[in-house]
Formats: structure tokens, sequence, C-alpha cells
């Protein structure tokens, strides 16, 4: 187990220095991790978010096509999740009545992985989060 | 092929003909396509539904006057103002704006004995009409009640007025289920549950006092998650209220509860209120197939254990999570007999029911005698979304939010995606 998880990081964190010829190569991983990411996004986001990450209309965001979960922010990204969210701040134009549930259960792995699935899913297309990064950032919110 | 042709002639002949009807008799553009058959609704055999007015905004509770003028408030401003009144001025059966003012967003808006009541998230205020219908001074409501909770959440205040000068108005829980940390998994239920204490129920207050608050308030009834429809009775004298029942069993408690059953549950519920009365939210919810009130899970509860002893339990149990936004007795003539002293709701539709179906999206209608359903509730108006199916609320085109009867027995119907408001008679015409 622990040696899948030390070679996802390295795998992950190779994605995301490699320059951009050597990309197919390490798709794989990639790809792995947006796979399991789809399940913790089945379980804990899509109430919310819903299946096509279109959201709700006021009262959850959508993820597909939003500005910041494409964008290069992870910090922000991973403490939305670990966190939640519970402040009326404006994301894309809209304001947004839901609160967020809180995640502070899910691994750094597990992180990554759903990061990288709303960050690769529907209209989104955005570089990988690597496990390093996430907990890197994990570090900086406590 | 053929027919199809012909059929589309005719429809380009009508098309054509209402645009040349608008050009020679009106001043002022109109639409230049004709609106939808029956508004685009399904309505039972006899009534027919037309818009009388459209983009208004994000048109949430509504209010007719005895002149047949409509106030609708607006959730988000639109050009500054909060309250669009509608007047159909012209007789022609579409309605104009008359005038828009109130520089706050909310939900409820009420009339009674010659004032106009109007909610922000956090304050009521009153204005006195005329005796047309028309509010004097819209620049200086008489502010009621100030300073209830707005956290966002379930912050939308409803209202109710009886006959003998209070006012009701819902205070929302700002929370799912008061666990300590909301919606969140592993977090527990919070015991007692402070929230009650200044939310999560109907508080009552007077119609005439200026800047009432929680002190010298009356909670009227407790343990009410959100309350967005309720309506003063005059028959029985008594308030009645929809809830919003709670979400996500499923993302909460995957080991007890699967997608379906999250999907279906809890219900959605109906309550006849005495004063006060506790429904029992957030330490139990409602099960309409088992027909019990279930101990939450945030409680120690399995999905089986009952709860809630002291309790009351709903009058009717709907099916989960269809957001009922609005509550009406009908005290009008114009419809058939079987419709008199019962009960319009309307549904907003569902969002919490994925990845199933979601559901909602109309207005149901619930038979009453001597103040108790009196027979199986009906959907009465459906079609509002648009789509067959709505997968994601963002699919459907309109979503039913409130509900007025007219000086003349019609039903409105009012929709907050795109602020068009409806028209439901009977007979057609
Ligand atoms: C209970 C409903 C709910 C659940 C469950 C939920 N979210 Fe959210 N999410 C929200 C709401 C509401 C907001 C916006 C909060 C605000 O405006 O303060 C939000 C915001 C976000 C944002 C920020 C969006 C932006 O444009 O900045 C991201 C990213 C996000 N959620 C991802 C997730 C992920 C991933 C999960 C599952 C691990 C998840 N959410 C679970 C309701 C939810």
């Amino acid at each position: 187990m622990k040696f899948v998880y030390i070679v996802t990081i390295l795998l992950t964190t190779t994605a995301f220095v490699l320059p951009e010829e050597k990309a197919t190569v390490v798709q794989a991983p990639l790809k792995a991790s947006i796979e399991r990411g789809k399940t913790i996004y089945l379980q804990r986001c899509m109430a919310c978010h819903q299946a096509d990450g279109g959201g709700v209309p006021r009262l959850n965001p959508p993820l597909d096509a939003a500005s910041k979960v494409k964008g290069n922010d992870k910090v922000y990204l991973v403490r939305v999740i670990i966190k939640g969210m519970t402040e009326r701040v404006e994301l894309d134009g809209e304001y947004y009545d839901n609160n967020m549930s809180a995640n502070p259960d899910l691994t750094d792995m597990q992180i990554t992985d759903v990061l990288n699935y709303i960050r690769n899913s529907w209209s989104n297309k955005a570089n990988a989060v690597t496990v390093a990064e996430v907990k890197a950032a994990r570090a900086k919110i406590k | 092929m053929k027919k199809r042709l012909l059929f589309s002639f005719a429809i380009f002949c009508a098309v054509v003909n209402l645009v040349a009807a608008n050009d020679s008799t009106n001043t002022t553009p109109k639409k230049l396509v004709a609106d939808p058959v029956n508004a685009g609704l399904k309505t039972p055999s006899g009534f027919s539904a037309s818009i009388v007015a459209d983009n208004l905004g994000r048109a949430r509770h509504i209010v007719a006057t005895e002149q047949g003028g409509i106030y609708v408030k607006l959730e988000r401003l639109k050009e500054g103002k909060g309250i669009v009144y509608l007047k159909d001025a012209d007789g022609d059966g579409k309605m104009e704006i008359n005038k828009t003012f109130a520089n706050y967003y909310g939900t409820g808006i009420a009339i009674k004995n010659g004032y106009l009541y109007a909610s922000s998230d956090q304050d009521v205020f009153r204005y006195k009409l005329d005796d047309k219908g028309n509010v004097i001074d819209t620049e200086n409501p008489q502010r009621i009640v100030k300073g209830l909770w707005d956290k966002r959440q379930h912050a939308s205040k409803s209202l109710a007025l009886d006959d003998a000068g209070n006012i009701y108005v819902n205070i929302g829980a700002p929370s799912n289920s008061c666990q300590e940390t909301d919606r969140t998994k592993g977090s527990k239920g919070m015991n007692p549950c402070p929230i009650l204490d200044s939310a999560g129920g109907i508080w009552q207050f007077k119609v005439d006092l200026a800047d009432q608050s929680y002190h010298n308030g009356v909670r009227y009834a407790t343990g009410l998650r959100n309350v967005v429809g309720l309506d003063w009775n005059q028959q029985q004298k008594k308030l009645y209220v929809t809830m919003h029942g709670r979400d996500m069993l499923y993302t909460l408690y995957p080991d007890m509860f699967d997608t379906t059953v999250s999907a279906e549950l809890p219900s959605e519920t109906m309550y006849a209120i005495n004063k006060g009365d506790n429904a029992g939210w957030p330490y139990v919810y409602y099960d309409h197939f088992q027909q019990k009130k279930i101990l939450a899970p945030e409680y120690g509860g399995d999905g089986k254990k009952t709860g809630g002893e002291n309790a009351i339990d709903p009058i009717v149990a709907f099916p989960a999570h269809m957001g009922p936004n609005a509550l009406l007795f009908y005290t009008g003539n114009q419809f058939p007999e079987k419709y008199r002293q019962g009960a319009f709701i309307a549904f907003h539709g569902s969002w919490n029911r994925s990845p199933l179906p979601q559901e909602g999206y109309y207005v149901v209608f619930v038979p009453f005698k001597d103040g108790k359903p009196s027979g199986k509730w009906e959907v009465f108006a459906d079609g509002f979304s648009g789509t067959g199916v709505v997968k994601n609320p963002r699919e459907a085109q309109h979503r039913p939010c409130g509900l007025t009867q007219g000086p003349d027995g019609s039903l409105y119907v009012s929709d907050d995606v795109k602020g068009t408001i409806y028209k439901i008679s009977y007979p057609s015409k």
C-alpha cells in the first residue's frame, strides 16, 4: 500500500514537472488519479455540485467552467475542501446560499484525486495536482 | 409530411397575424411571438393558464390586491429595487410594471387590513395602501421587525397574518441538521440544538409596533427546519406551514443509507400549527414510507429508531426534497367545489436527489375538509421546468415559488428563474 502511495507521489509529481513532449508518457497516473477522484466526488460532492458539475442555481456553485477550479491557486482549492465554506463570497459573479461541507478526514491523496477529477471533468482542463502540493498546502492552512 | 407543412404554414400565418395586430393596436413594442399554448403548463381540464408578466427578476412570493394588482418580492435587486408592483391598466390581460420600489431583497410579501408587509432577510416592513391598493409612500415604510438571523442558508423570511393583529415570520435554521460543523461527515448533532433559540421556528410579532425583535417576539412554534410556505387559514383560524426536510442522508451516512433512500427521504411535510408546537427538527425527520418520526442519525438514529415523542406529526407528507415554497388556502369561488378551502402548494423542485432525476417543479393541490386533508394530494399545474425530466435544477426554465389568489378567484403562480407570473383560471375562456 505504502509502495503504491509513494509511486503515485513520484509519478504525479513528475507529471507536473516534466516538459510537454513527455506528457503522453505520464498521462496514465493522472488518469488513474482522476478515476479515483470520481469515486470520492460521487460520495462526497455530487449531492451539491451535481453529477454534471453544474451546481444548483443560487445554492451550490458550478464546478464546471468555474475560474478558480481551473485556476492555479491550489492552496485555495485545498482549503475549500478541508475547511468547507460558510462565507458569502462572489464566485464568477454569483452568490450562493448553502454551506459547503468540511472534509477534514480526507487524506492528501484523496484530496489530490478529487481535485484532479474536478479540474479535468466536464469542460474543465487543468494541470495535475500532486500529493506533494496538497501536503504543502495543508501545512499552510492549519 | 404534407400535413406537417400545412400545419407549419398555419402557425406562420398565426404569428404574422399576431405581429400585425400588435403593430396596429400598440405603440409600445410587444413580443413578436405568441405565448405557448396554456402558458406551457399542463392544468386539469377546464382550467386555462396564461402568462401575465415576464422577465421580472427572481420573483419569490407574490400578493394580489383587492383591486387586482400584484406585488412581487424579488430575491435579488433589479435596478436597485426589490418590490415590483404590477397592474393591468389597459385591460388587455397582461400586467405592466406600475412601480418598482424598496432597496432590499427578500422573499416574504403579504397584505392585511390596508397594509402591505414585506421582508428582507433580517427585517419586516409595512406600507400603508390607499383605497386603490397602491402604496402611499414607497420610500418610508415602517420597520416592524428587525435583526432576525440572516446566516445565508435558509435566510428567507416568509410572512403570514392573522385577524388579531399578529404577523408570523419564519426564521429558517441556518443548518441542515444542527451538526457541530454543518453538513460535514462525522460531525455530531449538537444537543440541545442551540440554533432553536433564534431560528428553526415561527416567530409571532405585533403588526403595529416598530422595531420588534427576539426580545419582544414570541417563538410561536419550534423544531421547523425551514418553512418557506405558510398561510393563515381563515376558516380554522390557524397557521399551516410547509417545511423543507433535511438533506444528505447518503453523503453524511453512506454506511446507513444508499443514494436511492437518500433521494426519497425524508418527507417534505405540512403541519397545522398551534401555539407552542414543536415539529421535532433536528432530532427527528419524517419517513412517509414507515409513517413515523425517525431519529436523525446525528442523534443516534439508524433509519429505523423512532423519536420525537413530544413532537407533532405532519398532516401531509410529500416525497423528499421537492421544496414546498408557497402555501395558499383557496378561499375563492371561481374554481370548482372540490378546490374550495383546499390547499395549493408551489414546489420549487428538488436538487438533492442526484444521481436520480429531480422532482417537483409543479403546483400541487390537497383537498381539505374542516382543516384536515380529505383526500390524496395531486399535481395541479405541471410543466414549469419546460423539460421532461430534470436531471440538474439548472435545466429548469421556470421554478414555481409564490402563490396568490386574485380578487376574481384566479390563482397566480410566480417563478424565480425568469420572473414569470402565471394566471390560472376556470372556466377556460
Ligand atoms: C453541502 C453541499 C456541498 C458539498 C457536499 C460540497 N460542496 Fe463544494 N461548495 C458548496 C458551496 C455552497 C460552495 C460555495 C460556498 C460559498 O459561496 O461560500 C462550494 C464551493 C466549492 C468550491 C469553490 C468554487 C469556486 O468557484 O471557488 C470548490 C472547488 C468545491 N466547492 C469543491 C467541492 C468538492 C471537491 C466537494 C467534495 C469533496 C464539495 N465541494 C462538496 C457546496 C458543497
